[in-house]
């Protein structure tokens, strides 16, 4: 009963939310000031995690590595894709960490070394992506000491990265895991309007947030809309009204248009001394370059409409709002955009921008064409993403929105994927993605659902009957009975 | 009841009926009249003129009981000026009961009662002694129309939030406790010599006193927030020590000592839904609520997230999921919640007799896929509409009519 009558205030000064603006394609980066080594992921990255300034790519590289593993088949499960299909009595084996072959028992065949998981009665998944987490950045226990997640001393904060806070014991990410999660989006809190860059993180047990980036993955930029910067900084010096805001965001981007410039020039031709570096500005051009994707905290209808256009008047697109608890009210203009929509089941009431939350919201977005997900923004919901994405789905069905459980599983799967830009590895189950695999007790659209392995790029993290595959951080040693 | 003599017969027939106070009854009849259950079985006749409500193929339970949260208290919780369940600049506000702080109008009330919630304790917050908690039905245009019992407890906080109030110490939490305590005694021993001014001072005003002697006397329960094993252990010893009629709330390390809770008769509200460690709770589980259940305490579930209490079927699922019994877990938010607040005898159950607060579900109540068919307060018909529903069909074609 910590929250007997309290549980809404944690959402308030913590929770945040992130957009991305999309992206174009990565570019490459001769003539950086600094040569920029071929990054050399170990796994087939979307795109070069690289940027221009500094050679930033080989300066904070992601130096995760596949753990070894045996090849593993699971077999006679019900294998729901995220890709279209629901195979009964289907097979799935993967191995060095990528799906070989989805399908039914006859079309999959084990090698000798494999190992061999009976799935008879169970269920599985592609692992679950939480594009809205505050792992790692606000840890458990929670005290100030663990709280790195708002650089909240001025209101723009681009230089600022969440991985520079991002704590890898944290108690939090074995309980995360446990839920089936294998892939994470950590964000700069939502007190500031631009809060600085995400991590994408595979969510394993690692000494360094290094060792969990998520190789070739585009960086967010988390902005935030509406009540929490001006109730930050309404008595600081502002912005303190929505407007104020909405300044702010356009100088940010001002500044960085006339950065970028320069240092687009000079990487072409090279003339002069390299321009002076600037740590917010060097984000922020990425962003106007489509390298680093826009992650947005809006709650209301009409302020995304005005963060659209703020997106047009700069030329970048928004990836995501999160939250977005009026974003059915402009499906059509998301679906149009290509904006998609990052949204909780029933998270509503606990502030004014959060009043017209309605259970249909994902259902809506889903059927006027728009791109949903559902995230959680909470270490106690990214346990559950399946059970709010059911919640969601159903809730949708009962008022007459078609929603198939495909798509219902795509909220928390392949659209997370798409979100963050790594679509093309992770998200579903198909022959060549990378093996994040969850096995699930039942339907896991079920509330009785629960998931009884975990694998993250072929590595079984998670094993519900095997304590030797029950992850615990540093914290927690030696503190249990 | 101006409700109650309009209520008409209602029979709900063909259904699945958990009265939770008896077995479970295919293909029954639930017979609700004058705001009461007048029947229930497999043979009831039904009365020329009722209402019928074909139910065949759902499930029928009692309408859902959450022993948190702070409903009509708060409509936004993070605008000031709309909430109520706090008096500021009292760590012992004993006499402050919340009952005329909830608004009847409340959003929240008809967003929470169309997903099957019924009933709920509106519970203050503070630090140290919070005040009096109310039970509330969920419907009703007066505050005198919804009270089901109030005071139904009061409630104290023993836990990392109260310390400032115990001067940074939890020993100093529970001096403080006693001392107020002591002096509630002996101000109800000395009023003469208090009204003439020839005590020592007290440390809480006379109406808070006077507040506490139901509590002393054993006749008005102490639910005490405590969530440390440490923490619930001095619940316990000041229960004792006192002879309190006490309900732990939180418990989130009762499963380390359940039968040290069982023993001494002592029930708990849980949240299932909470496992994230802080230093007030670092053994905190989602597994608390059944291996409580297990060592013989008497466990009532929570949703303590006001806005959402609806999902307190959520709640009790997980708590399923994670070992209780499905028949253990409606009982935790049905009748174990009405017995734990002293209203067992008119609500939380199924029987002739008992306030007919009903829910007709498409299925298995704690399923995502289950959807509210009916809800009966005090045995009328709730409209299942909402302010959400309402903006559902405002925004369901694009672009709306306005």
């Amino acid at each position: 009963m910590r929250h007997l009558s309290v549980a809404a205030a944690g959402f308030l000064g913590i929770a945040l939310v992130a957009g991305c603006a999309s992206g174009g394609t990565r570019t490459a980066t001769a003539g950086s000031p600094t040569p920029v080594p071929p990054a050399a992921p170990p796994l087939a990255a979307v795109a070069q995690d690289t940027t221009r300034e500094g050679g930033l790519g080989s300066q904070y590289p992601s130096s995760y590595r596949r753990h070894p593993n045996p090849p593993v088949l699971i077999r006679n499960a019900t294998i729901m894709t995220a890709a279209g299909q629901e195979i009964q009595g289907g097979s799935i084996l993967f191995r060095d960490g990528k799906i070989v072959s989805v399908g039914t028992g006859a079309q999959v065949q084990p090698p000798a070394d494999a190992v061999v998981v009976d799935g008879t009665g169970k269920w599985v998944t592609p692992g679950v992506i939480d594009v809205h987490s505050h792992l790692g950045v606000y840890a458990a226990p929670g005290t100030f000491a663990e709280s790195d997640g708002n650089e909240a001393t001025q209101p723009v904060t681009a230089e600022v990265w969440a991985e520079h806070s991002f704590w890898p014991q944290d108690p939090q990410i074995p309980l995360a895991i446990a839920g089936g999660v294998t892939t994470i989006q950590a964000l700069p809190g939502s007190a500031n309007l631009i809060g600085g860059r995400s991590a994408i993180l595979k969510l394993i047990p690692a000494r360094s947030v290094q060792d969990m980036k998520f190789p070739g993955a585009h960086y967010g930029l988390k902005m935030a809309c509406g009540e929490n910067p001006k109730r930050v900084y309404g008595q600081r010096g502002g912005p303190s009204t929505r407007m104020g805001n909405m300044a702010g965001y356009r100088n940010a981007f001002i500044a960085a248009q006339s950065y970028r410039q320069k240092w687009d020039k000079w990487n072409k031709d090279h003339q002069g001394d390299p321009p002076e570096r600037n740590l917010r500005n060097e984000t922020l051009a990425e962003v106007l370059r489509g390298n680093i994707y826009v992650q947005n905290h809006c709650y209301r209808a009409d302020e995304m409409m005005q963060m659209l256009d703020l997106g047009h008047e700069f030329g970048f697109k928004i990836r995501a709002f999160h939250h977005a608890v009026e974003a059915y009210k402009i499906a059509d203009v998301l679906a149009r955009e290509g904006t998609a929509s990052a949204v909780w089941a029933d998270w509503w009431g606990f502030k004014e921008e959060a009043m017209d939350g309605i259970h249909e919201n994902a259902a809506l977005l889903q059927q006027a064409g728009a791109r949903a997900d559902i995230h959680s923004d909470d270490p106690g919901g990214i346990q559950r993403l399946n059970q709010e994405a059911a919640k969601a789905m159903y809730y949708g069905r009962r008022a007459g929105i078609p929603v198939t459980r495909d798509q219902a599983l795509r909220w928390f799967t392949a659209n997370a994927a798409w979100v963050l830009g790594i679509d093309s590895v992770v998200g579903t189950l198909e022959a060549g993605k990378m093996a994040d695999v969850v096995l699930w007790s039942a339907d896991p659209l079920s509330v009785y659902a629960k998931a009884v392995q975990v694998y993250n790029d072929g590595w079984l993290v998670y094993d519900r009957n095997d304590p030797a595959h029950q992850p615990r951080t540093d914290f927690t040693l030696g503190r249990e009975p | 009841m101006i409700a109650f003599l309009l209520a008409q017969t209602i029979a709900i027939t063909g259904a699945t009926v958990f009265p939770v106070s008896g077995p479970k009854l295919e293909n029954a009849t639930v017979l609700i009249r004058d705001g009461r259950i007048a029947a229930v079985g497999t043979t009831v006749a039904v009365p020329q003129g009722a209402t019928r409500i074909d139910a065949s193929g759902k499930w029928v339970t009692p309408g859902l009981v959450d022993g948190a949260g702070q409903m009509g208290l708060r409509e936004i919780s993070a605008v000031q000026n709309t909430n109520e369940g706090q008096v500021q600049g009292n760590d012992v506000a004993a006499s402050f009961n919340v009952l005329e702080g909830i608004n009847p109008g409340s959003s929240l009330i008809r967003v929470t009662r169309i997903e099957g919630v019924t009933t709920t304790l509106a519970t203050p917050g503070g630090a140290l002694i919070w005040g009096q908690a109310a039970l509330i039905d969920l419907d009703g245009a007066t505050i005198e129309a919804m009270q089901v019992k109030a005071p139904a407890a009061m409630v104290v906080d023993l836990s990392e939030g109260s310390k400032s109030a115990g001067g940074g110490s939890r020993a100093g939490v529970a001096q403080r406790l006693r001392r107020v305590f002591n002096d509630a005694l002996e101000y109800a021993r000395r009023r003469n010599d208090y009204s003439r001014a020839q005590m020592q001072q007290l440390s809480a005003s006379a109406a808070d006193l006077e507040a506490l002697l139901p509590v002393l006397r054993g006749q008005l329960p102490l639910i005490a927030v405590a969530n440390r094993r440490s923490d619930i252990e001095t619940a316990l010893r000041i229960a004792r020590e006192y002879n309190l009629h006490l309900i732990l709330g939180g418990a989130a390390e009762g499963w380390m000592i359940p039968n040290e809770i069982a023993a001494a008769g002592v029930p708990v509200l849980v949240e299932p839904l909470d496992n994230i460690p802080s230093y007030d709770a670092l053994g905190i589980r989602y597994e608390n609520a059944a291996l409580l259940g297990k060592g013989g305490v008497k466990v009532a579930l929570m949703e303590t997230a006001t806005e959402n209490t609806r999902d307190l079927r959520q709640q009790a699922g997980n708590a399923v999921a994670n070992g209780m019994t499905w028949d253990q877990a409606l009982r935790a938010v049905t009748l174990t919640p009405a017995e734990i607040f002293g209203v067992a005898d008119r609500y939380g159950s199924l029987e002739a007799g008992r306030v007919a607060n009903v829910v007709v579900w498409s299925g298995d109540p704690f399923e995502f896929s289950t959807g509210v068919e009916h809800v009966y307060i005090r045995g009328r018909e709730i409209p299942l509409r909402s302010r959400q529903t309402e903006l559902l069909e405002r925004y369901r074609t694009l672009p709306p009519k306005y």
